[in-house]
C-alpha cells in the first residue's frame, strides 16, 4: 500500500469526504493556508464557503458549528491549538454535548472537533501543551486518537460520519509519521481497538503517539527476554471493552501508557475497569503511567521529568519484570 | 411595514394572555411543590416574545434562555406538552429530561431555552449559517437579555454573524436587571443597541412593553435579514413585572425601587395591548373576557394533561445520549 504522513491521511479523507458530501464545511483558524497541514489545498478546492477561516473567537465557532449540525450541515471544527478547547468549553461540553439528550432525543450534532497536533512539543510550555480528552470524556463525548496514518484516514471517515459530536486527536509528535493508507474512504470504525504486536509477558494498552513509542520500547526489550503484548484503544470513548479483556487476558501484567495527566486521566479509567472486571486474570497490579499534573514547564530539560517517554515505560516494564522474573518466564 | 392588523392583533393579544396565565399557573404549581425546581417567569415581558414570533415564520429559528417559557409559547409550543415537561413526565417536549431551562421543540425552529446566558446566540449563528449556505431564506433569531450583552461569547457572535452576514436578527430584552444586578451599573453604555455599531451592525430600540411596536420592528429587521442585508440588533426595552425566578418571592429580595416597579406595572403589555383593541375597536372588553378564559381553560387542561402524564420510564435516563446504538456509561460498573 503507498505510504502517506499522518497530517496528509487527514486531508486525504477530508478532501474525499467533502467532495461525498456538501454539507461538510470546515471552521477554524488559519485553515485557508493551513498552518497545520490538515486542510492544505481545500479552500481552493472547495470555496471558502467550506473552508472557512474564523474570526479568534472559539466560543463561538464552536456553537456556530453546533446549531449548523441541529439544521443539517456537518461541520467540523479545527482547534489550531489543542487548549483552546478550553476556550471554548462551555460550547463544547454544555451545548454540544448535551442539547441531543436534553431536548429528549429531537436533534442530533454531527460535529467533529479535530485537535490536530495536541499535546507535548517540546518549548511551546504551559499553555500549547495538555491533552484535553480526559475532560471532553469526562462528559461523555466520543473520543479518537489515532496512532498511525492509516488510522487517522479511517476514524476521521468514521467520525465525520458519526451523527454525534466526536473530538479527534491527532498528537503533534505524529503528524509528520508515514505509514500505509489506503486510497479509498475505508472506516476505521468508531469503539474498535486493535493489536498492533502479539507478545506474551506484559500487556500495554498505549495510547496516540504513545503506540509507536511502545513498539520502539519492545524491539529493545525482547532483547532481554521480554516481549510485549502492544494494545491501541484507537477509541477512549466507547472503549472497546472486548479488545481490552482478551489483551489484559494476554499476559496479566499490565501498563497502561498514556500522555494525559494521571489523575482523573484515561489510564486511570483503565485500570480501574480492569481492577472491577477482570481482576481474576491480574497477575499483579495494574500500572499507569502518564503525565505529571503541572503546567508543561518551558525548559526542554524539565520536560523529560513530567511528560512520558518510551523510556518511563522501559522503567516500569523492567521493574515489573524485575519483581516477577519476566524475563525467565517469557 | 404593516402593523398588526384586526384579527392579527388580537391573536397576538390571546398569545400574549397565554404566557401571563401559563406562567401564574406554573408559579403556583411551582411553589406547591407540584413542579420540581424552580422556574424564570417571563410576565411583563410578553410583547417581546410574541411581537417578535409574529414577524417569524414557522421554519424561522429561535434560540432561548432561561427565561424561556414566552418564546416557546410565541413560536407555537403547545402549552400541554411544554407543561408535562415542567412535570418532568414523558409527554413532555423533551421527555422530562430538559425541564423549564431545556425546553425545546426542534420541528417548531425552537433550538432550545438555555440554561448558560448568552450560549444560544452561536447556536442561532450557526441556523443563519446553514440557511445562507442553502438558500432556505430561514432567519434565526436568537434571544437574550441585557445580563448577557456582557457575556464574551455575545459579542465573538455579534462580529460574526457581522462578517459573513448571517440572516439574523439579535433580540435583547432588556429588563434593566440581571437577577439583582442593575443595567445601569453593569453597562458601561446606556442602550445595548449602541454596541452594534462596535460590528459595523444596524441596531435599534423599541417599546418592548407594546407589541404593535415590537412587531413592526421585528418585521422590518426580519424582512432585511432574508433580503440578505445581513443581521440586527433590535433591543427591546421591557421589564419583569415579577422577580427573577419562582423563589423570589420567598427571599425577600429588594433590589428595585417600589415606584419604579409600580411605574412599569402601569405599562403591563396586557394593559397596553388590551386599550389598542379596545381603541382601535377590534374587540370589546366582552370578546377580551372572552379570550381570558379560552385560554384559562387551555391552561386548565394543559395542566391537568401534565398531571396525568406518565413518569418517564427508568431507561430514559440513559437514551438520547448518543444518536448510534452506543450505550450512555452507567452509574457503576461498565
Amino acid at each position: 500500500m503507498r505510504q502517506l504522513r499522518y497530517a496528509q491521511a487527514i486531508n486525504e479523507g477530508l478532501r474525499q469526504l467533502m467532495a461525498d458530501d456538501p454539507d461538510i464545511f470546515v471552521v477554524g483558524e488559519d485553515i485557508r493556508h493551513s498552518l497545520r497541514g490538515l486542510t492544505r489545498g481545500l479552500a481552493a478546492e472547495f470555496g471558502h464557503d467550506r473552508v472557512v477561516d474564523m474570526p479568534i473567537s472559539e466560543a463561538a465557532f464552536t456553537g456556530l458549528a453546533t446549531g449548523a449540525a441541529m439544521s443539517g450541515m456537518r461541520p467540523v471544527v479545527e482547534y489550531q491549538i489543542g487548549a483552546l478547547g478550553f476556550v471554548a468549553f462551555d460550547q463544547l461540553v454544555d451545548q454540544a454535548m448535551k442539547l441531543p439528550y436534553m431536548t429528549g432525543g429531537q436533534c442530533t450534532v454531527p460535529v467533529t472537533y479535530i485537535f490536530p497536533a495536541s499535546g507535548f512539543r517540546s518549548g511551546l510550555a504551559g499553555q500549547h501543551s495538555d491533552q484535553l480528552y480526559p475532560y471532553l470524556m469526562h462528559a461523555g463525548m466520543k473520543v479518537v486518537i489515532p496512532s498511525n496514518a492509516g488510522d487517522a484516514k479511517g476514524l476521521l471517515v468514521a467520525a465525520i460520519r458519526s451523527d454525534d459530536p466526536v473530538a479527534y486527536f491527532a498528537p503533534a509528535a505524529l503528524l509528520a509519521a508515514r505509514g500505509p493508507v489506503p486510497e479509498d474512504l475505508v472506516e476505521v470504525p468508531l469503539g474498535k481497538g486493535a493489536v498492533v504486536r502479539e507478545g506474551s509477558s506484559v500487556t500495554v494498552i498505549a495510547v496516540g503517539h504513545l503506540v509507536a513509542e511502545t513498539l520502539r520500547v519492545a524491539a529493545d526489550l525482547e532483547a532481554e527476554g521480554i516481549s510485549l503484548h502492544v494494545y491501541d484503544p484507537r477509541t477512549l470513548l466507547p472503549l472497546d471493552l472486548e479488545g481490552l479483556e482478551a489483551a489484559v487476558r494476554k499476559t496479566g501484567r499490565v501498563v497502561v501508557f498514556d500522555d494525559s495527566n494521571l489523575i482523573c486521566g484515561f489510564a486511570g479509567e483503565v485500570a480501574a475497569l480492569i481492577a472491577e472486571h477482570w481482576f481474576d486474570a491480574l497477575k499483579g497490579p495494574v500500572k499507569r503511567i502518564g503525565r505529571a499534573t503541572v503546567p508543561v514547564p518551558f525548559s526542554p530539560f524539565l520536560d523529560k521529568a513530567i511528560v512520558p517517554t518510551g523510556e518511563t515505560l522501559k522503567q516500569v516494564v523492567l521493574s515489573m519484570a524485575h519483581s516477577a522474573s519476566l524475563g525467565a518466564v517469557a | 411595514m404593516p402593523g398588526l392588523q384586526g384579527r392579527q392583533l388580537l391573536d397576538a393579544y390571546r398569545a400574549m394572555v397565554r404566557i401571563r396565565l401559563f406562567e401564574e399557573r406554573v408559579r403556583d404549581r411551582v411553589n406547591a411543590n407540584d413542579i420540581p425546581g424552580v422556574c424564570h417567569e417571563y410576565i411583563g415581558q410578553e410583547a417581546v416574545a410574541v411581537g417578535v414570533c409574529t414577524a417569524l415564520r414557522e421554519s424561522d429559528v429561535i434560540t432561548s434562555t432561561h427565561r424561556g417559557h414566552g418564546h416557546v409559547i410565541a413560536k407555537g409550543g403547545a402549552t400541554n406538552r411544554m407543561m408535562a415537561e415542567l412535570y418532568g413526565r414523558v409527554d413532555g417536549y423533551n421527555r422530562g429530561k430538559g425541564g423549564s431551562m431545556h425546553i425545546a421543540d426542534v420541528s417548531l425552529g425552537i433550538y432550545g431555552a438555555n440554561g448558560i446566558v448568552g450560549a444560544g446566540l452561536p447556536i442561532a449563528a450557526g441556523a443563519a449559517w446553514t440557511s445562507k449556505r442553502k438558500g432556505t431564506g430561514v432567519v434565526a433569531v436568537p434571544f437574550f437579555g441585557d445580563g448577557a450583552s456582557n457575556q464574551g461569547v455575545v459579542h465573538e457572535t455579534m462580529n460574526m454573524a457581522a462578517i459573513f452576514k448571517l440572516p439574523m436578527v439579535f433580540v435583547c430584552e432588556n429588563n434593566l436587571y440581571a437577577i439583582s444586578a442593575s443595567f445601569r451599573e453593569m453597562s458601561s453604555v446606556e442602550h445595548v443597541h449602541t454596541r452594534a455599531a462596535a460590528y459595523g451592525m444596524h441596531g435599534e430600540a423599541v417599546d418592548g412593553m407594546d407589541v404593535e411596536a415590537v412587531h413592526e420592528a421585528a418585521s422590518r429587521l426580519v424582512e432585511r435579514a432574508r433580503r440578505g442585508d445581513g443581521p440586527s440588533l433590535l433591543e427591546c426595552k421591557t421589564y419583569r413585572l415579577v422577580g427573577h425566578f419562582t423563589a423570589e418571592q420567598a427571599l425577600g429580595l429588594s433590589y428595585r425601587p417600589k415606584e419604579e416597579v409600580a411605574e412599569w406595572t402601569k405599562r403591563d403589555p396586557l394593559l397596553v395591548g388590551e386599550a389598542s383593541l379596545l381603541r382601535q375597536g377590534v374587540a370589546s372588553a366582552e370578546d377580551l373576557e372572552q379570550v381570558r378564559a379560552e385560554v384559562a381553560a387551555e391552561i386548565d387542561a394543559a395542566t391537568e394533561f401534565a398531571q396525568a402524564s406518565a413518569w418517564p420510564p427508568f431507561d430514559e435516563a440513559l437514551a438520547h445520549m448518543y444518536a448510534d446504538a452506543t450505550a450512555a456509561r452507567p452509574m457503576r460498573g461498565w
